[in-house]
């Protein structure tokens, strides 16, 4: 039985982790490769690097810190953040990256994913879709969640899937910060539209908002996030513990 | 040491990394001098079966390999690596394989049931079927990390290990010296690295 995954995402700045965090024992909280191995020494099934530098001389951080996870992190690394080209892919693969996000670069040029899936695979191609009700209406925001697309969000992941994204990461902005729990309606939604991995991100404040996901959606793989990690109200070996114990298949 | 063998299908960049780690002496490499030297030869291979195994021809380590096996090196397909060790592919059509173990690829789509996703792509626990000096060091149930579309069949004799994913998946085969796992070890975290650390510590004369 496939086990369901937990999946914290890293935000990175200039080749620093950004978001204040403390977790004893560790000396260097916003050095992505102690905070990686930390991780992944914790349980995580898998990490997301979330690159948010602006310049060419952050991005070049970035792909050393990428590196230097590499050679110490044994488990799947996904890389999101500045992919608006095919060169952007070849870069982060390059340095490990197993899986490459995208989201504004696959709105702005709609051959991306096509393009990426035919030279790495589709398993290495990763949708990223940020989502809000707009009048009752799933919508596609671009630009961090600030640009309302107008496109509906169901259609777009389908025709992104069609394309050949292998996974689907599904952000509500909605429920985003509001550690209420996953947004389930909008999580159903896309499982029933596509039949690629769908992964859960937005919402999550406690363990349970987690059983609570997957019990009531047995479709989502995976679950994703970041500041409840990061700030150690959950952490993923209680989390793992928990899952197993409610009867969710999971790695422990 | 251990020799990966370079034949433009992937990115080696995080196995090599992985053996490494376990303080492996590790060299990347397409030259069969350099493959003969070595303790043991790993298989790599991401990408599609027929590319791969017109790469493997063109570059005639196809016959290198093949000798290799015969000569008793231990030899590790991973992923499509493993695909490769078999007689034939059924992926976008009929191709051949090295024949280094009996058996063959088919496709996921059809013979497992629908509601399954293809590709089949996370964490699952290994199920072992047969004693396997790859495993001696991690425990039945333990989980790995897989990425396919395709898997190995008609080749229940030199199963070691299987995974449940609908139906019973081939995770893991030997053949002698000869062994392939459908996983990626090098991304499988502290079980994967067990596993290649019990493939770097293996013997030639061990194994016949």
């Amino acid at each position: 039985m496939i086990t369901k995954r937990i999946i914290p995402c890293l935000d990175v700045k200039n080749g620093r982790v950004v978001k204040g965090m403390n977790f004893e024992g560790l000396q260097d909280v916003s050095s992505p490769v102690t905070l990686a191995k930390f991780y992944s020494e914790c349980g995580a099934d898998e990490l997301v690097f979330y690159d948010i530098t602006a310049s060419s001389d952050g991005r070049k951080l970035f792909t050393d810190i990428l590196v230097e996870t590499a050679k110490t992190v044994f488990i799947p690394l996904t890389v999101g953040g500045g992919i608006n080209t095919v060169a952007d892919f070849d870069r982060v693969l390059k340095c490990g990256a197993d899986k490459v996000s995208v989201n504004s670069g696959a709105i702005r040029n709609p051959d991306l994913i096509y393009e990426a899936a035919k030279l790495y695979g589709n398993q290495c191609v990763v949708l990223s879709a940020d989502i809000k009700r707009v009048d009752g209406v799933f919508r596609v925001f671009a630009k961090g969640g600030r640009e309302n697309t107008g496109m509906e969000a169901i259609e777009w992941i389908r025709r992104c899937v069609g394309n050949g994204a292998g996974e689907v990461v599904v952000n509500s902005i909605d429920t985003d910060g509001v550690k209420g729990g996953f947004d389930l309606e909008m999580l159903d939604a896309v499982c029933s539209a596509v039949s690629v991995p769908v992964i859960a991100s937005g919402g999550a404040g406690k363990i349970d908002d987690f059983i609570t996901l997957f019990h009531a959606l047995p479709k989502v793989d995976a679950g994703l996030a970041a500041s409840i990690f990061h700030f150690g109200e959950v952490a993923i070996k209680d989390l793992k513990a928990e899952m197993a114990k409610a009867n969710i298949p999971t790695r422990l | 040491m251990v020799a990966i063998v370079d034949y433009g299908v992937g990115n080696l960049f995080s196995l090599e990394c992985s053996l490494n780690a376990i303080g492996a002496e590790v060299v990347v490499t397409a030259d069969p001098h350099v493959l003969k030297q070595a303790d043991q030869v790993l298989l790599p291979g991401v990408g599609a079966f027929e590319d791969a195994a017109k790469k493997l021809r063109a570059t005639g380590l196809d016959a290198v390999l093949k000798d290799l096996a015969a000569s008793g090196k231990p030899l590790l397909g991973i992923c499509l690596g493993m695909q490769m060790l078999f007689e034939k592919s059924y992926e976008y059509g009929e191709h051949e394989g090295l024949g280094l173990i009996p058996g063959k690829v088919v496709p996921m789509e059809g013979a497992i049931p629908a509601d399954y996703k293809i590709p089949h792509i996370g964490w699952n626990a290994l199920r072992f079927k047969k004693a396997c000096p790859l495993f001696k060091n991690i425990k039945d149930g333990d989980c790995v990390y897989f990425v396919h579309s395709y898997f190995a069949t008609d080749c229940e004799a030199n199963v070691t290990a299987t995974a449940e994913y609908g139906r019973s998946l081939t995770a893991a085969v030997a053949n002698k010296n000869v062994f392939g796992c459908q996983f990626h070890p090098e991304k499988s975290g502290s079980v994967g690295l067990a596993i290649l650390k019990a493939f770097t510590e293996l013997k030639e004369e061990d194994l016949c």
